[in-house]
């Protein structure tokens, strides 16, 4: 039992921080947020002044390649980092609670039981000394310090069912090892959900899965949402999961937002060429089964030395049509026409529309 | 678990077997005639020829190795300058010391258990609890002490430390008194005091070996996303790194200290030689100077009987920490 918790308020399994959970505001806001790592070759700035908001019941999908910053943002929301070695600055308001600059103590009480997170690949996220059942009751007593043994298993028994895993009780006492694939990410979902938190964040749920689980992972996160009413962060750099559950979309490139909006803006009407090399990349099966796809030249840029001005110029067709603009000013977030959608391009709108439909619509997903 | 054991415990049997054929072999059929060297002082032919006769040496290679296995077994007969009557487990008679080759280890096993167990309780303590201090304080003065230290134990001889400690300990300050063996039974305190050198000298080199290991282990666990995993639960750090973080890092440990243990066992010459504590490896190393092949049998044996439990132990240990290992 953690002897530094204070006195009991209200609620008698959540005695510690008091409840701040202003009514109005979304659950999760991030403001400005920088995450800067110092190495030996340099400094890292793995995110540089990212800014987005979840309500909860909301799906955000933070989509981007590898290297972009996407994991690192929801490490930095889970104070994951580690604090010798990463500076944050900026702003995270989970539940109206600062968490920037938040003793670390403080932080680890919310983990887990405010927020959660659910990892890529739960054959490594689980350990694989301890059964399933134990790993998921142990997630539930940390913040339930007065529940006993047989309290947390019925509740993980609950869980595992809950999140449609067959023979729950059985199932509590195996190793990861002994579960498939799909069945690893259910019951890790079920751990993350385990004292109902009101922030999920989902790091590339279903990469590690079959396609066919995929599905089903997604729609039993989306049940869950239903049921749980929280928010959800899901980070992907695939634009299927993205279409199918997300409700907002940030893409992100270089540690810094290029496009922000709702799925059908991001998705139906990208602004940001990044945006139209991404969806231009993936094959539909309901567009033009002719048409080649696209996939974007070049490499993700380096975090240590990221390109002038607009990060994505090396790669962007389109960058030569403003002289020298992409390559000396780094582009605004600025809404891009519609209500709610950002972009960070320079490229003036009625241009960046008009080269959409006429050059990428018809390519890939996009088509789709 | 029982078919493991059962398995296992026949395939030591049969690798002792073997091992047992090996040096038989080796000693006996080579083509040194084994007597001059175990023949006592003033040999004539005459006497040569009565200790060959009496050690079976006229014998077929295969019947002398029967009997000595009998011996073993069920105990046997041995000619009357051997001392008549030899009881099981008989490893034969010793000319050089003129005993049973059985009374000499069981006078000397002691000696070596009561020198490697408890240096071996002290060296995975402090080795293990150095390494994963140091590890989790990665980068500050206490890591980069620990591996100044690590790195003194590995670079420095057993003699070397065990002279300095005896010089500075029992002869400047006197607070040890002059190392000898007195069995725990008889006067713990006696025992602790006179071996407590031995202990430290041991522990020092061997905890510097495993510091080393279990720092790299526990670095390498702590970037494992379990780990990872544990702390987005919100545990506190001592749970993330005594229950999740630990009990990973410390399976390559036990392998190495169960094999580490099993072959000191077998004889910790150095040691034994240094602080002038007649044990299993002098006593080894006494009977090849003097060709005293009794005894180099049973040395032999004795060693290859630790190495082999320690294996078992080792894999038993293995399968109670680790749920994906089945013991079949």
């Amino acid at each position: 039992m953690d002897r530094s918790e204070s006195a009991p308020s209200g609620d008698p399994d959540r005695p510690d921080v008091p409840e701040q959970r202003a009514g109005d505001g979304p659950y999760l806001r991030v403001k400005d947020l920088r995450v800067r790592f110092d190495t030996e070759d340099g400094v890292v700035r793995a995110v540089d002044g990212v800014s987005f908001a979840v309500d909860r019941g909301r799906t955000l999908g933070i989509v981007g390649e590898s290297g972009s910053g996407k994991s690192v943002t929801s490490l930095a929301v889970l104070g994951l980092h580690d604090a010798k070695r990463a500076t944050i600055t900026g702003e995270i308001t989970v539940g109206g609670r600062q968490l920037v600059g938040l003793p670390e103590e403080e932080v680890r009480r919310l983990r887990g039981r405010d927020m959660a997170m659910i990892f890529q690949d739960p054959l490594s996220a689980l350990h694989p000394y301890y059964s399933v059942g134990k790993q998921i009751a142990e997630a539930y007593r940390v913040h339930h310090p007065r529940a006993g043994k047989r309290e947390a298993r019925t509740r993980a028994v609950d869980m595992l069912g809950r999140v449609g895993i067959p023979q729950p009780a059985k199932r509590f006492d195996q190793y990861p090892h002994e579960f498939s694939g799909g069945m690893r990410q259910r019951a890790m979902i079920a751990m993350a959900l385990v004292n109902d938190p009101d922030l999920v964040i989902a790091d590339e749920p279903t990469t590690a899965l079959d396609v066919t689980v995929q599905a089903q992972i997604l729609d039993l996160l989306a049940d869950l949402q239903a049921e749980f009413h929280s928010a959800i962060v899901l980070i992907t750099h695939d634009l299927g999961v993205v279409s199918q559950v997300a409700d907002e979309v940030l893409v992100m490139y270089g540690g810094r937002a290029v496009e922000r909006g709702s799925m059908e803006q991001v998705l139906r009407r990208p602004q940001h060429p990044y945006t139209w090399g991404l969806l231009s990349s993936v094959p539909s099966l309901r567009g033009d089964a002719e048409a080649d796809l696209v996939p974007i030249p070049g490499n993700p840029p380096s975090l240590i030395n990221l390109p002038s001005g607009c990060a994505f110029h090396p790669r962007c067709r389109y960058a030569g049509r403003n002289g020298d603009r992409s390559r000396t000013e780094v582009p605004e977030l600025r809404p891009a026409g519609e209500d709610g959608h950002l972009v960070a391009c320079h490229l003036p709108a009625d241009e960046r529309t008009r080269l959409y439909r006429e050059e990428i619509a018809h390519v890939g997903v996009a088509a789709g | 678990m029982t078919r493991f054991l059962v398995r296992r415990l026949l395939t030591a049997v049969l690798t002792l077997f073997a091992v047992s054929v090996l040096s038989f072999l080796m000693f006996f059929g080579l083509p040194r005639d084994p007597v001059s060297g175990m023949c006592p002082k003033n040999c004539n032919a005459e006497r040569l020829e009565r200790v060959r006769t009496e050690l079976g040496l006229r014998d077929p290679l295969v019947e002398q190795y029967a009997n000595y296995m009998k011996g073993i077994v069920t105990g046997r007969d041995l000619g009357s300058s051997q001392g008549g009557r030899c009881e099981a487990p008989c490893l034969g008679y010793s000319y050089v010391n003129s005993e049973a080759v059985t009374d000499t280890l069981t006078r000397v096993l002691p000696v070596t258990l009561s020198i490697v167990i408890p240096a071996a309780v002290l060296w995975l303590v402090l080795g293990v609890g150095l390494g994963m201090i140091s590890a989790l304080r990665r980068g500050t003065l206490l890591d980069r002490l620990a591996i100044g230290f690590s790195l003194t134990g590995a670079s420095l001889q057993l003699y070397f430390v065990g002279a300095v400690l005896l010089l500075v300990f029992t002869y400047n300050l006197r607070l040890t008194p002059v190392p000898s063996y007195t069995s725990i039974f008889d006067n713990p305190w006696k025992w602790a005091s006179g071996l407590v050198l031995a202990w430290v000298a041991l522990a020092f080199l061997f905890s510097a070996i495993y510091a080393r290991l279990s720092r790299a282990q526990m670095l390498e666990t702590l970037s494992e996303d379990f780990v990872r995993t544990a702390r987005a639960k919100g545990l506190a750090k001592p749970t993330v790194y005594g229950r999740h973080a630990l009990r990973a890092a410390i399976t390559p440990v036990v392998t190495i200290a169960g094999l580490d243990v099993g072959s000191a066992l077998g004889g910790t010459v150095i040691t034994e030689t240094t602080f002038g504590l007649q044990g299993l490896g002098r006593t080894a190393i006494d009977a090849v100077r003097s060709g005293d092949l009794p005894t180099i049998m049973a040395t032999v044996l004795i060693s290859a009987v630790f190495i082999v439990v320690a294996n078992i132990v080792v894999d038993i240990l293995y399968a109670a920490i680790d749920p994906r290992v089945r013991l079949r």
